[in-house]
């Protein structure tokens, strides 16, 4: 037992010392730090190795929140060189804590001036919009009309209605809390407040993740439970059309209440690598990689140049007048918003 | 008797992996927290002590751990007490499924729970998001903590003690409390120390079936962390979660130190018999309905879904793992991922084996010399939050060598939740052993190391094996640590779930990856049996 244990450490030293790669000036491997939900085809981060040399490790953490979390605690050393998949709705700590070199995208130029960063600190990668979605079909069971305004939800037709994720564990939740906030406002007669005191006395079902809310609760699409209206992506409807091989949605979004999320990617203040992250960077604003994006991750090549799959094209609802709130108002408010939204629902 | 220097020499290896890869870890990022600016951060202990949701999440993580610890307890005493009495057709089948709750994705648990336990469920219940829901979720998890745990002593046991009591005139009650509960103590009070550290770190089952009333430490500390981005509050109720921990194990270790005297160990072979009378098979048979109830309806229900399709029941979702109808990366090979899913599980397995049975060795022989505390620190990693040990990592894991990114870390970080078991289910039984037998062994001229070799570890690897199974099941089960870690390339069942999850329209799929996951585990289990079962013999 004692040498397979000598052995055991003995290997693991050795792989250890191979796993090291030394030398700063060209890298030969650069770590990209990204959210859970990141995906891509075979072959497409290959391509940027093609190029320039240099393999791509992918690090995937839980959510935006965790991944910044841990890029602030290995500020002074970070794990990984470039950054993406970190929102508007966490972008405001990050760029405060410095996280971030500027860098200027090869194809910046193709992205609409509205999402940019005016300092090229992070670069859009991807968009997409937090919506309601309802299922036809419960709806006409429950002899209601979808709703068309979010104040609509808290009438009495909708009693029971609804499903929302938690905003302090989900990031579609939160998108749509936010949706509320500045769809109500914070003063005035009915202010957002109110409204969650009536969506509570509507009997909303709050529920911590996407999936349990989406495949547990929604009855439309693939969800498996018995409530018609679930917060959760513009391009949910689409989705369920390619994975279950359909020719028209199940389900379809409100055009009401959409929230505007923006993905970024950034370089790692604090990189060995600088110029080898910004050429990532710049890879992924390129038509390969945002051409690959919609049918893998669901959201919008950033990039005006990309041209989209028939599947977004023919599927996807983009809402009229999608809710776009500043990074740094969510920023300096967040914790105080989700602790008030704790107190009004608990 | 082994010399202090040689028990000393011992530790050094156990000592130093866990010193290295939990305590260093862990008390650098909770310096990290809690001197943001290099001054200790008081404010945020204040507003801890000052929040009345602290004190109450506090208050309700301790509760819901005793009692789903004294329901496990429970519920899983007759378990163990069946399985390692009674010889009766689809033994070995149902106790291995017992082990398969274990490595369920809590994700998945969910998706079983919300339809057993909802509205239109088998029992016509609705217990969604109640504590109820959290308590049955917690008994479905570690059933099999103490099935094993218990059952793995108590198959050794000779009944011939139980037998010489009642011919004495005891009742069966009378038995079982004053003769076979005291033997069994120190393994009851092992797998109760294991399900209370699971369920006071309870992190998914409260996400997916608690509600904003019900949450831990665990969950705030998170919510702290990632939402609030509040690292020094986090921090500090991490320090407030260690401290909880740290008294129920000084308590644990306190009542454990009453040691049970030492038993005549006997191969399981001998002491497995078919059950006699009306008595003993209406015994069986409650014991294994409520195994059914609690156990396999949730994982019926999950067989089920994976073979729900749009034209009714079929194979379709697990043909579409095997042949992906589009080109996404959604879809992972299930042979792909048992095979990246084995290639951390079996490191995990061989380190936490090898440290564990060190260290179980150490705290056997040093009793009375430390040997206790040492007991108790390998514990606290269990109890410790996830979230905590693996931002911990992060910031201390980088030199000399940067472990951060590297993919053995992940066996590091699994072994550290695993070890405490192959800790916890040898022990008891190499207390046991007689030392007489070994004592025998050296006047008959053995070395200590022969005998050791020869006398202790055939009769200590069953024990072994039983620890190395939860090991294994630890690993293989894991999403946290893993998901951070591996790479697309390198995906594992859990994660593959977790990403069929993440989409609407792949259900079907998340679901025939699921039962895959539990196929694995169920034939894991089913092959260590048939290893004990060869073993035994020999003894």
């Amino acid at each position: 037992m004692k040498r397979a244990i000598i052995l055991t450490v003995v290997t693991v030293f050795a792989l250890i010392g191979s796993a090291c790669t030394g030398g700063e000036a060209t890298p030969d491997e650069i770590v990209l730090m990204t959210h859970e939900s990141f995906a891509v085809s075979e072959g497409v981060l290959e391509q940027f190795t093609a190029e320039t040399g240099i393999s791509i490790t992918v690090l995937r953490s839980a959510d935006a929140g965790t991944m910044v979390s841990q890029a602030i605690l290995t500020k002074d050393h970070p794990v990984a060189d470039v950054m993406y998949g970190i929102d508007n709705t966490f972008l405001s700590r990050a760029i405060d804590e410095g996280l971030f070199i500027p860098h200027r995208a090869t194809s910046i130029d193709s992205v609409p001036a509205s999402m940019r960063d005016g300092q090229d600190r992070v670069t859009p990668i991807d968009f997409g919009d937090v919506c309601l979605n309802v299922d036809p079909v419960g709806l006409v069971d429950r002899g209601i009309d979808a709703p068309t305004h979010l104040a609509d939800l808290a009438e009495s037709g909708y009693t029971g209605t609804l499903v929302v994720e938690d905003p302090s564990t989900s990031s579609p939740g939160l998108a749509f809390l936010l949706a509320t906030i500045a769809t109500f406002g914070e003063d005035g007669d009915y202010p957002w407040q109110a409204y969650w005191q009536d969506l509570v006395a509507n009997d909303v079902r709050i529920i911590s993740g996407w999936d349990q809310a989406y495949y547990g609760e929604f009855s439309g699409g693939s969800g498996k439970g018995a409530r018609p209206i679930v917060v959760s992506y513009a391009t949910s409807p689409a989705a369920e059309v390619f994975f279950g091989d359909l020719d028209a949605a199940p389900t379809a979004i409100v055009d009401d209440g959409c929230f505007r999320q923006i993905e970024y990617a950034g370089v790692l203040a604090g990189t060995g690598a600088e110029a080898a992250a910004g050429q990532l960077v710049d890879f992924l604003l390129e038509r390969t990689f945002q051409e690959d994006i919609p049918l893998n991750m669901f959201v919008f090549p950033a990039n005006r140049e990309a041209s989209l799959p028939d599947l977004f094209v023919n599927h996807v609802v983009t809402p009229t007048a999608p809710i776009i709130m500043d990074p740094s108002t969510i920023g300096a408010n967040r914790e105080r918003w989700l602790t008030e939204w704790a107190t009004v629902v608990r | 008797m082994r010399s202090r220097r040689s028990l000393l020499l011992l530790a050094a290896i156990p000592a130093a992996y866990l010193a290295y890869f939990y305590v260093y870890p862990l008390v650098t990022i909770l310096v990290t927290g809690l001197f943001p600016n290099g001054r200790f951060a008081t404010a945020s202990f204040v507003e801890i002590a000052t929040n009345p949701t602290v004190s109450s999440v506090a208050w309700f993580t301790l509760w819901q751990a005793v009692i789903s610890t004294l329901l496990t307890v429970l519920l899983g005493l007759p378990g163990a007490y069946v399985f390692a009495r009674y010889r009766f057709p689809g033994r070995s089948l149902l106790r291995s499924l017992t082990l398969v709750p274990f490595v369920l994705p809590t994700i998945v648990v969910g998706v079983a729970f919300l339809a057993v336990l909802g509205p239109g469920g088998p029992f016509g219940l609705d217990l969604r998001g109640t504590i109820w829901a959290i308590l049955i979720a917690h008994v479905f998890y570690n059933l099999a903590i103490v099935i094993r745990g218990v059952g793995v002593f108590w198959e050794q046991i000779d009944p011939r003690i139980e037998e010489a009591a009642r011919t004495l005139g005891a009742g069966r009650w009378r038995v079982f409390r004053e003769v076979t509960l005291p033997l069994l103590r120190p393994a009851i009070l092992s797998s109760a120390a294991l399900v209370f550290l699971f369920t006071f770190t309870s992190f998914g089952v409260i996400l997916v079936l608690g509600d904003l009333r019900h949450t831990t430490l665990e969950v705030e500390i998170w919510r702290q962390a990632t939402a609030f981005l509040r690292l020094d509050l986090a921090a500090a109720l991490a320090v407030l979660q260690l401290v909880g921990v740290t008294v129920i194990l000084l308590l644990y270790g306190k009542a454990r130190n009453r040691k049970a005297g030492e038993l005549p160990l006997l191969p399981p072979a001998e002491v497995a018999r078919a059950p006699r009378g009306l008595g003993e098979w209406a015994l069986v048979a409650t014991t294994l309905t409520m195994l059914l109830v609690i156990v396999v309806t949730p994982l019926a229900v999950l067989i089920g879904r994976s073979l729900s399709t749009a034209d009714g029941i079929g194979l379709s979702h697990y043909a579409n793992l095997l042949n992906p109808p589009r080109a996404s990366a959604l879809f992972v090979s299930p042979f792909e991922a048992i095979r990246n899913s084995l290639g951390f599980a079996i490191p995990a397995v061989v380190i936490a084996g090898g440290i564990g049975l060190l260290s179980a060795t150490v705290v056997v022989s040093g009793r009375g010399r430390g040997g206790g505390t040492f007991d108790t620190m390998l514990m606290l990693p269990l109890g410790t939050s996830a979230v905590t040990i693996g931002f911990g990592f992060l910031v201390a894991l980088d030199r000399p060598f940067d472990l951060r990114s590297s993919l053995l870390l992940i066996p590091i970080a699994h072994s550290l939740v695993a070890i405490p078991f192959v800790v916890r289910s040898t022990v008891p039984v190499m207390e046991a052993v007689q030392h007489r037998l070994r004592e025998a062994a050296l006047v008959l001229g053995a070395t200590p190391r022969q005998a050791w070799r020869e006398v202790d570890l055939p009769l200590v690897a069953r024990a072994l094996a039983v620890g190395a199974l939860f090991a294994f099941a630890i690993s293989i089960g894991e999403f946290g640590a893993t998901s951070f870690i591996v790479r697309p390339s390198t995906t594992t069942i859990p994660i593959a779930i977790f990403h069929l999850l993440g989409r609407p329209g792949t259900f079907g799929e998340a679901m025939a990856m699921a039962v895959v996951l539990m196929a694995i585990t169920a034939i894991a289990a089913l092959g260590i049996e048939a290893i004990r079962g060869n073993r035994s013999g020999g003894v």
